[in-house]
């Protein structure tokens, strides 16, 4: 046995393989960081300088710097990920303003939806209109998916991000790979 | 060959193709794309069914989803077995099993049949008067009876191994119905640019085209257009063509239900391929062209296998290419039987006569029927019929006169109108308005953003429906946005104009009551019931409704509304409109369970929530308990134990040596911003102010009646950051209730909530090794009582993984609570159990945690609190701040009943035996021997054996309990009386030194 008192090691919600099936892959998405920042509006402008983004003001949409997304959830709230997980709250220690930042990188977990069903699939349990004039590239939503709570994050014309609470990741993959068998 | 009754060169089916199937045991063969009607038609069986309340002998009526005599049971094995499906919907695919229904011991011959003799004595309302007393025996006896005999089919016992699927979609337009007027309302909205959703529960587009081969578009033949008009549909990448989906539900704002039969048709389906598909779809513009359905003559002895719709005559011929009979009479009072009876006729089909109630055909029939040779009767009626499993003979006499003639025949085709489809415009809330010159009801008022076009507007010409539609296409995507190309309107011809129609009972169909003219054929009902139904004082349309159960059944009347109505205005001597239609309700036609649940069954009908430390604790063999949607570790039972002896083991354990416990299910919100401390003072009865970073406090909140709602530690982390915890099951309701009052009521303070519930994984360990244990694995914080007290928390490297550790206890024992993030929490576990080895300490479960609290008289919100206990009631007053000016629950409290004496309060319970464990829930009396109803001091809220104290112990709510400490009250149990003696809630370590330890 390893020594116990040795560094942790991480066990992720979800096993790292991909499934889906010829129309839409399903991938769980590596490690990454997430803050749940709020936020006034006055402070939109240091917070995204500290981030290297500009935050988006617009509902439901998401900002793209790199590997570091920050995704509208509400007036005074963003979902911030960083693929290459990058620290973030430091990165926000100095910004000077009003702000909370939360680390919630083990709360999320997320699930890479990719492939010309990937729309079809995510209809399933979920009844957003997913048509690219409605939901584009850059388009975000917190919704529904049967019956867990998910953010839903369109990444390309194909490809979608779905986060949800790392319990529930098993159930909404679930779903997605029944879905996917089908479309 | 596929039928004796097939006729050469008639129908669409290809003659190559075949799929053999049974029928009750009997082997036919069929043609693909042949209804099980169709088949069964083909090989001359008209007998498919036997009816709910006589069991008379019952054949198909109609070619459609209205049908409804013809309920089959349709199975691939014995677990895939449906009942009730209509046999002119289900396609027949190789291999195929089919059963009647409703029959004893055969379909020919059917012992239920006696109901039929017995049929005076069953008049409507039978039941209702019949099986009055006495009461019990309605639930035990007479409704277990009368469903048994009564029925349709029987439900599979088996679990249905076949999946179903769901699918929202968004559209700007949705064309429900693909007949000549969806098609170009589909096409004209398509080409404009919209998005289109066309509907069709045929396989085949087309609708009446199936049928009507005189109809002409565009220079060719109706259905021909309707493929190629399919086809361009199909190409088209803004439309989606979904046949086989019948749109069964209109719901607000243009949310429409559907169900599409996926695999319902395919001998053998891809074993991926769900069976139905449940599409949900929210359209900004919805254009309805349903059409219309046939209705049946009401005339005596109108149920005999063999008569059926003129129209399904007609689509059995020409689309299927099958003759329903030899010698064929057709009674009707509708110009559309005619061409019914002349296609027949051209195909070699001998037309015995066409009886007319009517004095006057519509124009150019009665010569084509001369030319034809066909012999008219106009202004007569048909007053009998005989055959006992087939129609052999009608008896037709004129209208008003007594002079019989009776035709043989083996087939009779009747059609009195068609009645416009509005079940979807009515559902979408339309108000449907009467149209006496037709006498119909078309759509009138329009609720939703909706149209309706062709025959189920009341729109009959075909030029006329082409035109209405291509229009309503045009004007519908434009109002959604889209005002693209125009589509020329198609040009369509029929050959002959139809008018006429009737609705109610023909000639000779009573008055008296014992003439068995059949309304409503699945639900038994005849003319005679109806007219009862007005006699015995139903005034009301839908108490007629429910009295004679007429349109109850589940074909919901599609065919016998409009004569039940009729009948009913005629005997109440009221005009149609007066009277009124019942409500249209979903679904428009059955649908199954399947369908509506969709992929929520098994292990996904609902999600399961598992903690990080799960896998580990499985492979320690835990039990789990379901808390909410939570999978939480019960008990960790050794080799040979039971759950008693195991947590007798855990409780033990933890108090001598230590325990580890799985919390991390536990609410965690973190509450940031420089009002964190201002808002929860707000939120919580007790004062934050005091509270200094790194220490904690245990904290209850309230709702605002002033009663208990959850608790929970809360540590501060820094000046504007607090670490809240919350009851497991409460934490989304917590979570809610203190954002609605921080948008509501506390808007000015700046502070925000986060969730974190799951971003920790959360070890607690508690007993007096627990340090011990917990040392080695921790940097950077002294652990000593001195610099870490009791109630103390601390940001800190755990097994070199950032933590949040807190020094707090839930079983009285010297206590932490480590808190790592989610993806550790398994591997930190693991090393919280090798630390753990050589102390002989072990994990425990719930049910041990729930032992050690109570032992303590610490209290779980939700158990020992019921919604309607105070902090005081909960023995917990010292816990709210009685010099704080506001906070939630504060009014509440003040309110005359809730500080008024002898309110329930927890108190402790010491049963008179040691070794007896009460019953949580168990009420509590003064004395035992009171008449009964006996006064209620209260009840048992927890109750355990306590091992470490050596005896049973238990917490209750007894009305002024606190006053009665060491008073003797009683427990009555169904077999003997418990004595208790009230006692303080602390049952071990009372003084409370070891939390300190």
């Amino acid at each position: 046995m390893a020594d116990p008192f040795a560094t942790a090691a991480r066990r992720p919600a979800l096993a790292a393989h991909a499934s889906g099936a010829a129309r839409a892959s399903l991938t769980p998405a590596g490690p990454a960081t997430r803050l749940s920042l709020r936020a006034k509006p006055e402070a939109v402008p240091a917070l995204s300088a500290a981030l290297g983004l500009d935050l988006p003001t617009q509902p439901k949409r998401a900002a793209r710097q790199g590997e570091r997304h920050a995704l509208w959830l509400g007036p005074d709230e963003w979902l911030v990920i960083d693929e290459s997980e990058a620290p973030l709250l430091q990165a926000l220690d100095g910004a000077g303003v009003l702000h909370s930042a939360v680390d919630i990188s083990h709360r999320n977990a997320a699930i890479l939806v990719s492939g010309a069903g990937a729309a079809a699939v995510l209809n399933s349990g979920c009844p957003l209109n997913l048509s690219p004039a409605v939901f584009p590239i850059g388009a975000c939503a917190r919704t529904v998916l049967s019956k867990a709570e998910i953010v839903l994050y369109r990444t390309g014309e194909t490809d979608f991000r779905v986060e949800c609470w790392r319990s529930f990741a098993p159930y909404v993959l679930a779903v997605l790979a029944e879905a996917a068998a089908e479309v | 060959m596929t039928g004796a009754n097939r006729i050469a060169g008639a129908g669409r089916l290809t003659p190559a193709k075949t799929a053999r199937f049974s029928f009750d045991g009997r082997s036919y063969t069929a043609l693909a794309g042949d209804t099980v009607a169709s088949a069964l038609l083909a090989n001359g069986v008209h007998l498919m069914g036997r009816s709910f309340k006589y069991h008379r002998p019952r054949g198909v009526v109609s070619a459609g989803p209205e049908e409804p005599n013809a309920l089959i049971n349709v199975s691939r094995d014995t677990a895939r077995s449906q009942p009730n499906v209509r046999a002119t919907v289900q396609e027949v695919f190789d291999g195929m099993k089919v059963g009647s229904q409703n029959r004893y011991p055969s379909l020919s011959f059917d012992l239920g049949g006696v109901n039929d003799a017995l049929s005076p004595f069953f008049a409507a309302g039978f039941y209702y008067k019949t099986f009055m007393w006495p009461k019990q025996a309605w639930a035990s006896i007479y409704e277990p009876r009368i469903r048994e005999a009564a029925g349709l089919g029987v439900s599979p016992t088996e679990e249905d191994p076949d999946h179903y699927a769901c699918r929202y979609a968004h559209c700007d337009v949705l064309v429900i119905g693909g007949g000549a007027a969806g098609l170009a309302a589909a096409r004209a909205a398509a080409l404009s640019g919209a998005s289109v959703i066309l509907a069709d529960e045929q396989p085949e587009l087309g609708g009446a085209l199936h049928f009507d081969t005189g109809a002409e578009i565009d220079g060719q033949n109706g259905y021909a257009w309707a493929q190629k008009t399919a086809r361009e549909l199909v190409g088209m990448e803004n439309v989606t063509l979904l046949s086989r989906t019948t749109a069964f539900g209109y719901y607000a704002q243009n949310f429409v239900a559907m169900a599409e039969r996926v695999t319902d048709h395919i001998s053998r389906p891809e074993a991926n391929a769900p069976r139905e598909r449940l599409w949900q779809v929210r359209a900004k513009r919805v254009i309805i062209a349903t059409g219309s359905i046939e209705r049946h003559m009401v005339f005596a002895d109108n149920d005999r296998p063999g008569i059926l719709l003129a129209s399904a005559a007609r689509t059995y011929l020409n689309h299927f290419g099958v003759a329903v009979g030899r010698k064929v009479g057709v009674y009707t009072a509708h110009d559309s039987a005619y061409e019914a009876a002349f296609d027949l006729k051209r195909a070699g089909v001998s037309i015995v006569a066409i009886i007319d109630s009517r004095m006057r055909p519509g124009e150019g029939l009665l010569e084509q029927a001369r030319s034809l040779g066909i012999e008219v009767f106009t202004d007569h009626a048909v007053i009998a019929t005989s055959g006992r499993l087939r129609v052999a003979s009608m008896t037709v006499v004129p209208n008003g006169g007594s002079a019989k003639r009776k035709f043989t025949i083996d087939a009779l085709i009747t059609s009195s109108g068609w009645t416009p489809s509005v079940h979807m415009f009515s559902q979408s809330r339309g108000k449907v308005a009467y149209d006496a010159a037709t006498g119909r009801f078309l759509p009138g008022h329009y609720v939703q953003d909706c149209v309706s076009v062709g025959t189920c507007n009341g729109t009959d010409d075909l030029q006329a429906i082409l035109e209405e539609a291509t229009a309503a296409g045009v004007k519908m995507a434009a109002e959604s946005g889209h005002d693209g190309a125009a589509a020329a309107t198609p040009a369509g011809r029929n050959l002959f104009a139809w008018t006429g129609g009737m609705a109610g009972a023909a000639y000779g169909a009573g008055p008296d009551d014992s003439v068995k003219a059949f309304v409503d054929f699945q639900n038994d009902v005849c003319a005679k019931d109806i007219r009862l139904a007005v006699r015995e004082g139903m005034h009301s349309i839908e108490h007629i409704k429910r009295f004679t159960t007429n349109g109850m059944a589940t074909d919901q009347g599609k065919l016998s509304n409009l004569h039940g109505l009729a009948i009913a205005a005629e005997a109440l001597g009221r005009g149609i409109p007066e009277v009124g239609l019942t409500t249209f309700r979903a679904p428009y036609t059955p649908v199954t369970f399947g369908t509506l649940i969709g992929h929520a069954r098994g292990d996904i009908f609902d999600p399961t929530r598992k903690t990080p430390m799960h896998a580990v604790e499985e492979a320690n063999g835990a039990a789990f308990e379901d808390v909410g949607q939570w999978k939480r570790a019960w008990y960790y039972p050794r080799a040979g134990e039971d759950m008693h002896a195991a947590v007798n083991r855990e409780c033990r354990t933890v108090r001598t040596s230590a325990g580890y416990f799985n919390a991390s299910t536990l609410g965690k919100i973190e509450v940031v911003g420089p009002d964190a401390a201002a808002f929860l003072n707000l939120i919580y009865t007790n004062s934050w102010d005091t509270l200094k970073p790194g220490r904690c406090r245990y904290g209850i909140m309230l709702r605002e009646d002033g009663f208990v709602y959850d608790d929970g530690v809360v540590g501060r982390i820094a000046e504007d950051r607090f670490h809240v915890t919350t009851t497991t099951g409460g934490a989304p309701r917590v979570m809610h209730h203190m954002e609605d009052y921080l948008q509501t009521e506390f808007p000015h303070l700046d502070v925000w909530l986060t969730s974190t519930t799951e971003q920790w994984a959360v070890i607690a360990v508690q007993g007096p090794k627990a340090r011990e244990i917990v040392a080695p694995l921790v940097e950077g914080v002294d652990l000593s009582n001195e610099a870490f007290p009791h109630m103390s928390v601390a940001e800190a490297k755990v097994c070199g993984v950032p933590a949040r550790l807190f020094r707090v206890s839930f079983t009285g024992e010297l206590g932490y609570e480590i808190n790592v993030p989610a993806d550790y929490g398994a591997a930190v576990w693991e090393a919280v159990a090798k630390a753990a080895e050589p102390f002989g300490a072990c994990p425990y479960g719930t049910e041990t945690m729930h032992v050690l609290r109570a032992e303590k008289g610490y209290i779980i919100v939700g158990q020992d609190t019921d919604g309607t206990l105070t902090p005081d009631d909960a023995g917990l007053a010292w816990a709210v701040g009685k010099k704080k000016p506001d906070f939630v629950g504060i009014r509440g409290l003040k309110r005359p009943d809730l500080i008024r004496e002898g309110r329930k309060q927890l108190v402790g319970l010491l049963t008179k035996d040691p070794n007896i464990v009460l019953e949580e829930g168990a009420q509590i009396v003064a004395d035992p021997n009171q008449p009964k109803p006996m006064t209620m001091l209260g009840h048992v809220t927890s109750a355990y054996w306590s091992e470490n104290a050596g005896r049973s112990i238990a917490l209750a709510v007894v009305a002024g309990g606190r006053a009665k400490l060491g008073q003797t009250l009683y427990v009555p149990m169904p077999d003997r009386t418990i004595a208790v003696e009230v006692s303080d809630m602390v049952f071990i370590d009372k003084e409370g030194g070891r939390i300190h330890g």
